[in-house]
C-alpha cells in the first residue's frame, strides 16, 4: 500500500485555501488542511473538506465526444481535436478570426488560461476572449 | 475591477486577507461572507474578538448580521445611495482626512458637488436606512484608526456595478483608509482563478498584465514574444467581445464558432434560454471540461480536461497569492490537463507551441507580465507570491498603493444614485435577488457530484418571507412558481424572515431551479456586468 498527502490549493471560492490531497495506491481517500498556509491556517470550510469527492465521480468525462447523427458518441483524441482544428481554420477562412470567439475560466490554472488566450490571439488571430469574471 | 481600476489603477483586492484581523472597523457591504468565503469570514470573527467592530450591509438578513456590531438592511440596488449619505455625514462633520484628500487625490470638488445632494434624510428615502444607522456608520468609519471595506457581488452584479465600486473607493479616499495595513477597498472574488484568469489576459480588451489591446508597443511587444518558425502572427488590432457580446453575435450570425474551456454559460449567464438560444445557433461548439455539464449537452465536440487534483500549475487567489497546484493522481479515463489540450490543438490549427510544462509556461509569462517577472515555481513553495513581484528577489507585495496610488493620484468620481433596471410593477410585483447557498457552488457541477454536499443539500429553493408565504398559501417546503419577463421556475419554499416580504432569492446552483432563467441580461454600460442581484418577480403557489 502505498500512501502519499500532495500539498495543493482548493478548486473553489477565491480565498485560495492550501490542503494535503490524500491518496492510497493512486486513489484519493481525504484531505487535511494545512497548518502552515496563510490564509486557511488549517482550517477548512465543508466544500474544502469535501474537495476530493467530484474528482473520482463516476460521472467524470473518460474520453473526447464527437456529435455524429444527433448524438456525443465517445471519440479518438486524433479524431476529435482534428475535426476542432479544421472547423476552426475553415470557419477562420471563410469569416475572418473575429468570427470565432473563446471563454477562458476562471477555474483552470493560470498556465491553462495564459495557453488559451495567446491561441486565441496568436494563432487565431481574435481579442473575443473572455471568462466569467462578471458572474 | 474596473472601478477600481479607474479610481487606483489597479483592480485587484488592495489588502491581504489576514490583515482583517487587526482592522478596528471592517464595513462588509454585499458580501455573504460566511457562505461565500468562509476563511475570510473567520477574520472578521476575530477582528470582532480582538475589539474591532464588524458592520454589516445586505438587503437579506444574512446569518453574519447576528456577529455584526450594526446590521443594516437596504433596499436592493441603492448602494450609491446609502454610501453618498455616508459620505455627506462625514463631509458634514468635518470627519474627512484633508491631508490625504491633499496630496493623494483628484476630482474632489466635483465629487462633493453630488454628495452634498444626498442628505440623510433624502437617502433614508431611497434606501430604507434610518439616519441614526447612516450616521453611525459614517462615524465608526471615518473615525477608526484602520478601517477596511470588504464587498462582493452584491455591489458588483447590478447595471451600476462600476458606480458602487467607485462610490466604496471614494468613502477609502475621502478618510484616508486607503494604503496602510488592515484598511483598503477589499473585492472577495467568488472563483479560485478569476484573479489569475484576469491576470492572464483572459479578458478582450487587455493582454496579460492588463496591457491594453489598443496600445501599439504593447501590441508590437506582444507580437515578437508570440513569434513562431513558420507562422505569421497577425494580432486583432480592437478590443474583442465580452461573453455577453459573444452570445448576442451567435444568435445574429456573426459569430460562427465557440470553444468554451472550464466554464457553464448555460447555467451561470442572466437568461437561460436566451444563452441556449444563441449556443444552438453556433456552427462549431466545442465545450472543454470534466463533466458533461449543460452547456457540453450542446456541444459539437467535447473535450474532457482533468481536474486541478490531476495537474500541475498554479492558481491567484483574491488577494493576489500565486499558489502552486499539484498532480495529487493520475487523470480519470483519456482526460488531459488543460494546457496540453490547447497546445494539440494550436499545433493541429498551424500556430506552433511546444511547452514542455506548466514550469515553462510560467517562464513565459513571468517574460511578458511585469506583475509576474519575479515569480518562478520554485520560488512558490511555502506561502505563494503575492504580485506585484517585479524580481527574482522580491518578496511580493501585502498590500497596494503605500505612499502612491498604482496610477498615481487616486481619482474621485461624482456618483448619482441610479435605480435598477428593471424594478416591481402590477405584473410582477416582487424583487428578485440571486446568490449562493453554503455547500454548494457556483452551478453546481463540482458540488452536486460531491456526494457528501449532494446529501445536504439535494434540491434548489426559493427564500420566501412568512408574511408573503401565508398570503399565497404557501406551507414550507410547498411549491413556489416564479415568473419573470425571462421564464419561469417552480421550486420549494425555504420560509424564512431573511428576506424581507416584498423579496424572494433563488440560488444558481440547480438546473431543475435555475435562478439564472430569471434575471435580467441588463448590463452596466461599462464592465457589461449582467444586473443579477436585482429583477421584478411574480410568486405563486404552484
Amino acid at each position: 500500500m502505498s500512501y502519499q498527502a500532495t500539498k495543493t490549493t482548493c478548486p473553489y471560492c477565491g480565498c485560495g485555501c492550501n490542503f494535503y490531497l490524500e491518496s492510497v495506491d493512486g486513489r484519493l481517500v481525504g484531505i487535511v488542511p494545512d497548518k502552515s498556509s496563510p490564509v486557511n491556517q488549517g482550517k477548512l470550510c465543508v466544500k474544502g473538506w469535501t474537495a476530493f469527492e467530484f474528482v473520482q465521480s463516476p460521472r467524470r468525462l473518460q474520453t473526447p465526444l464527437i456529435r455524429k447523427n444527433g448524438e456525443l458518441v465517445p471519440a479518438s483524441w486524433d479524431e476529435a481535436l482534428d475535426f476542432v482544428a479544421g472547423g476552426l481554420k475553415k470557419i477562420v477562412k471563410e469569416s475572418g478570426p473575429r468570427s470565432v470567439g473563446v471563454f477562458a475560466s476562471a477555474k483552470i490554472t493560470n498556465e491553462d488560461n495564459y495557453v488559451l488566450q495567446k491561441f486565441a490571439r496568436a494563432g487565431i488571430g481574435t481579442n473575443n476572449v473572455d471568462h466569467c469574471a462578471r458572474l | 475591477m474596473a472601478g477600481l481600476a479607474a479610481t487606483f489603477g489597479s483592480g485587484a483586492m488592495t489588502n491581504s486577507i489576514d490583515e482583517l484581523t487587526d482592522a478596528d472597523v471592517i464595513f462588509v457591504i454585499g458580501s455573504n461572507t460566511p457562505t461565500a468565503h468562509p476563511l475570510v469570514a473567520t477574520r472578521l470573527f476575530r477582528a470582532r474578538a480582538k475589539g474591532g467592530r464588524v458592520i454589516v450591509v445586505d438587503p437579506r438578513g444574512i446569518s453574519l448580521r447576528k456577529q455584526a456590531d450594526l446590521y443594516v438592511q437596504h433596499k436592493l440596488g441603492t448602494d450609491a445611495a446609502l454610501i453618498n449619505g455616508i459620505m455627506y455625514v462625514i463631509l458634514k462633520e468635518g470627519w474627512e482626512n484633508k491631508a490625504f484628500i491633499e496630496s493623494r487625490t483628484e476630482g474632489f470638488d466635483a465629487f462633493r458637488a453630488v454628495v452634498d445632494q444626498y442628505p440623510p434624510e433624502r437617502v433614508s428615502q431611497i434606501t430604507g436606512v434610518s439616519e441614526q444607522d447612516i450616521r453611525t456608520m459614517a462615524e465608526w468609519y471615518a473615525k477608526a484608526e484602520k478601517a477596511s471595506i470588504v464587498y462582493c457581488m452584491g455591489i458588483t452584479q447590478h447595471t451600476t456595478g462600476v458606480d458602487n465600486v467607485k462610490s466604496l473607493a471614494n468613502l477609502s479616499m475621502l478618510t484616508g483608509q486607503i494604503g496602510r495595513e488592515s484598511t483598503g477597498v477589499n473585492p472577495l472574488r467568488g472563483q479560485n482563478n478569476v484573479q489569475g484568469a484576469c491576470d492572464m489576459g483572459g479578458l478582450p480588451n487587455v493582454y496579460p498584465g492588463y496591457q491594453p489591446v489598443l496600445n501599439e508597443a504593447v501590441r508590437e511587444k506582444f507580437g515578437a514574444a508570440w513569434k513562431a518558425e513558420g507562422w505569421e502572427v497577425s494580432l486583432d488590432q480592437g478590443v474583442g467581445l465580452t461573453i455577453p457580446d459573444m452570445l448576442h453575435a451567435l444568435d445574429h450570425g456573426e459569430m460562427r464558432a465557440l470553444y468554451v474551456v472550464g466554464e457553464n454559460p448555460v447555467m451561470s449567464d442572466p437568461d437561460q434560454h436566451h444563452v441556449e438560444q444563441a449556443l444552438a445557433k453556433a456552427e462549431l461548439l466545442v465545450v472543454q471540461d470534466i463533466f458533461l455539464t449543460e452547456t457540453a449537452r450542446m456541444a459539437h465536440v467535447v473535450l474532457p480536461g482533468c481536474s486541478y487534483a490531476e495537474k500541475d500549475g498554479t492558481f491567484s487567489n483574491t488577494e493576489r497569492r500565486v499558489q502552486r497546484v499539484r498532480a495529487a493522481v493520475k487523470p480519470v479515463g483519456q482526460s488531459r490537463p488543460d494546457w496540453e489540450i490547447i497546445q494539440d490543438l494550436s499545433n493541429r490549427f498551424g500556430y506552433p507551441m511546444h511547452f514542455e510544462s506548466p514550469a515553462r509556461i510560467m517562464e513565459e509569462i513571468t517574460q511578458v507580465t511585469p506583475q509576474y517577472a519575479g515569480i518562478r515555481f520554485d520560488r512558490l513553495e511555502g506561502e505563494g507570491i503575492a504580485w506585484p513581484c517585479p524580481t527574482l528577489d522580491h518578496p511580493g507585495t501585502r498590500f497596494l498603493h503605500k505612499d502612491k496610488f498604482v496610477k498615481g493620484l487616486g481619482t474621485f468620481f461624482p456618483i448619482e444614485f441610479k435605480p435598477p433596471a428593471e424594478t416591481p410593477d402590477p405584473e410582477y410585483p416582487m424583487w428578485l435577488t440571486t446568490g449562493r447557498a453554503h455547500v454548494h457552488y457556483h452551478t453546481g457541477t463540482m458540488t452536486r457530484n460531491s456526494p457528501t454536499l449532494h446529501a445536504q443539500m439535494p434540491d434548489g429553493y426559493v427564500e420566501l418571507n412568512p408574511a408573503k408565504a401565508r398570503e399565497i398559501g404557501v406551507e414550507p417546503g410547498g411549491s413556489v412558481r416564479l415568473s419573470t419577463r425571462r421564464g419561469s421556475i417552480t421550486a420549494a419554499a425555504m420560509v424564512t424572515e431573511r428576506v424581507p416580504a416584498d423579496t424572494v432569492f433563488v440560488t444558481f446552483h440547480f438546473i431543475e431551479a435555475n435562478g439564472n432563467v430569471l434575471t435580467n441580461t441588463a448590463l452596466d454600460p461599462i464592465v457589461k456586468i449582467p444586473e443579477f442581484k436585482v429583477c421584478a418577480v411574480r410568486v405563486e403557489a404552484a
